[in-house]
């Protein structure tokens, strides 16, 4: 397998110097799903255009749909953000592959804290997530944050009132940490938050709760949470150290991580890298191993192959985090399989 | 009409009224093709909605709609937190909407100076036609955050410790929930139902009034004893379309209600409705129970906007029969 791979690897190397200089593949693909890339994948279809001539179109309308929409057939690749089971992927005939990377951040608006003051580990973030602690001033904060003046005031949660695959790595961390948060609240796109929880629609939504409302903790992804200037969480990650979200911690998480694994979805939360962000992500594409449309397929491969080598910078500054060196040449030979 | 010749006269309009008697047949049909569109298009969302809705209605039967439970990771499903908040949201939208659109109305058509009138009548019509959801995200981003600070502590220090009342305004005032929904709502149906009570009051006969006038009535005596008693009956169907336009809004109460499956008895708290439940869930759903419930809800409002819609329907023709209009 590692001989083919490499072979594989030098195929589509020689092969992508000979497409872009020469060729114009003429198809044009279309792919559905998590609204986490919309961003990128758009950007990176702008660019491919302007590179190749070729166009893509992606339409975020969520993982599930992603998901159901690449088993209709009625798109040549699906996003998701909630990796596929190996079993599926088997069953269905599907390739699954990441693209980009991205962390999931804790925001907070507590008055006299600035950005990275607070310190919360994650048992206490699943407690204050499930509702047993409602007041800043609880002991299980001040414990982590000795010698701070924590206000007596009460905490709003502020999470996603649509389904979300933000919610989805979100809840996942936080059951990891606390058996009550899986049992009360549970871990999925959707969830059952306490009564000191308060819903916004998107990632704009959360971030404009947490601005516009005093005592609020949220959580919204890193891109979004730069975007808009929040105020960060230090959240100590499984070696002990205490990290403020940024696109380096997210790459540090992922460094540790197997991703030689059927579907290439390693557990990438709470990984040991002592710079690891705990809450870091991934998203897929997933395409079928044969397709109706031999030119599709390769025009899909070709698009992920030149963007996972070229489009790195225009992911970091939309804030997500370019998949690691050796992760984009497994990616590349995963992709040979989508014919 | 010239007859030339009698036989070919009566050949000529034998022809002629058969043509025409094929053309109005012919108009007949199509356009009973096109009305029949309508109800086949009713009938079709009805069913569909039945047969997606079905799984969820036999898993829990007809305690769905009592069941005050809505949980995703357990698979359990209840619509009574969706219908309070529906149902609350919007009979105090209505609370706070007719009186002041009954306001606008009677000031346009009975006080008002000429020329305000046309600016004025202009201004109604224009905020009827804003997108719900630039409402949704003025009333998330303005009006929620002013609400917050200035108007739900003093009602908070007014009624907070009232028996009975007290409760409804209990719970931190973070700016979204019911109430907040209920007013942006109220702001959205305002321009509906004033610029129809205003047209209705138009239709009152000046004869009836410059009469009422001319017997030494006061405005409000006109109003109550002439204009109402003439106009009753557009006046509920006004109210009616507002609260239609209420029960199904989605975007606009999306944003500030909070969004919390749960029913709280403060009015400060967040909550949510059948329409915002959609708007929330529906893309990420897993198929099952969850879309089947989503289903259900949609089938429930449909229900519940038909029953609207049938009381309006009885009142007005009781209403006609009481007046003998």
């Amino acid at each position: 397998m590692h001989i083919l791979n490499t072979i594989g690897r030098g195929v589509i190397a020689a092969a992508m110097g000979v497409a872009f200089s020469v060729t114009a593949l003429a198809a044009d693909i279309t792919g559905a799903g998590a609204t986490f890339p919309y961003a990128v994948y758009t950007k990176w279809a702008e660019a491919y255009r302007a590179a190749t001539g070729n166009k893509v179109n992606y339409q975020g309308i969520g993982s599930s749909g992603g998901v159901k929409q690449i088993k209709a057939k009625t798109v040549d690749f699906g996003g998701t953000d909630a990796p596929v089971k190996e079993e599926e992927l088997d069953a269905v005939g599907l390739v699954q592959v990441p693209t980009v990377m991205g962390g999931v951040t804790i925001v907070m608006n507590v008055p006299g804290f600035e950005s990275g003051r607070l310190k919360l580990d994650g048992a206490t973030a699943a407690g204050i997530f499930r509702g047993a602690v409602t007041k800043w001033n609880d002991p299980a904060i001040a414990r982590l944050n000795p010698g701070a003046k924590l206000p007596n005031l009460a905490i709003t949660i502020a999470h996603r009132s649509d389904g979300s695959g933000t919610t989805f790595a979100f809840t996942h961390y936080l059951a990891k940490q606390s058996a009550e948060f899986r049992r009360d609240v549970g871990a999925g796109n959707t969830v059952n938050w306490p009564s000191n929880a308060i819903g916004g629609k998107g990632n704009p939504g959360v971030a404009a709760n947490v601005q516009k409302i005093k005592g609020t903790i949220g959580y919204v992804d890193i891109a979004d949470a730069m975007k808009n200037n929040m105020k960060f969480i230090a959240l100590k990650n499984k070696s002990g150290h205490f990290i403020v979200p940024n696109q380096q911690a997210v790459a540090d998480a992922a460094a540790g991580a197997n991703f030689k694994v059927k579907g290439m979805a390693p557990d990438l939360l709470d990984q040991t890298h002592r710079n690891a962000w705990p809450i870091t992500t991934a998203t897929y594409i997933l395409a079928y191993e044969k397709g109706a449309s031999v030119e599709k397929q390769k025009a899909l491969v070709d698009f992920f192959s030149w963007s996972l080598n070229n489009g790195q910078k225009m992911a970091e500054e939309l804030g997500f985090v370019p998949l690691p060196a050796a992760v984009v040449k497994m990616a590349e030979a995963e992709m040979q399989r989508i014919r | 009409m010239s007859e030339p010749s009698v036989s070919a006269g009566t050949d000529l309009h034998a022809w002629q009224v058969r043509k025409f008697r094929m053309q109005d047949r012919f108009f007949h049909h199509t356009t009973q093709a096109f009305a029949l569109v309508v109800l086949a298009t009713l009938v079709g969302i009805l069913v569909s909605l039945g047969i997606e809705a079905w799984p969820s209605l036999a898993a829990f039967g007809p305690s769905f709609l009592w069941t005050n439970v809505w949980s995703v990771p357990g698979d359990q499903y209840g619509a009574l937190a969706a219908i309070y908040g529906t149902v609350v949201t919007s009979v105090l939208a209505l609370l706070m909407a007719v009186p002041v659109s009954f306001g606008i109305a009677l000031f346009l058509t009975e006080t008002c100076p000429a020329w305000l009138r046309r600016p004025l009548g202009t201004a109604i019509e224009l905020l009827a036609g804003i997108p719900s959801i630039v409402y949704g995200i003025w009333g998330l981003f303005v009006f929620a955050p002013l609400f917050a600070d200035y108007v739900q502590p003093p009602l908070q220090a007014w009624f907070g410790d009232m028996p009975l009342i007290g409760g409804w305004f209990a719970g931190p005032p973070i700016g979204l929930g019911i109430l907040t929904a209920s007013i942006v709502l109220a702001m959205m149906v305002i321009p509906f139902i004033a610029s129809v009570m205003r047209d209705v009051f138009e239709t009152v006969p000046h004869v009836l009034k410059e009469s009422a006038y001319g017997m030494g009535c006061t405005t409000w005596e006109v109003v109550r004893h002439i204009v109402l008693p003439y106009t009753r009956v557009g006046v509920i169907g006004g109210i009616m379309l507002g609260l239609g336009r209420a029960l199904g809004e989605t975007m606009a109460v999306t944003f500030v209600i909070g969004n919390a499956n749960r029913i709280q008895g403060s009015l400060f708290a967040p909550g949510t409705s059948i329409a915002s439940t959609l708007a929330n869930e529906f893309g990420e759903a897993d198929p099952g129970l969850h879309i089947a419930s989503l289903f259900a809800l949609g089938l429930i409002l449909f229900i519940i906007s038909f029953v609207v819609l049938a009381v309006s329907r009885w009142l007005i023709s009781r209403s006609i029969g009481s007046e003998g209009l």
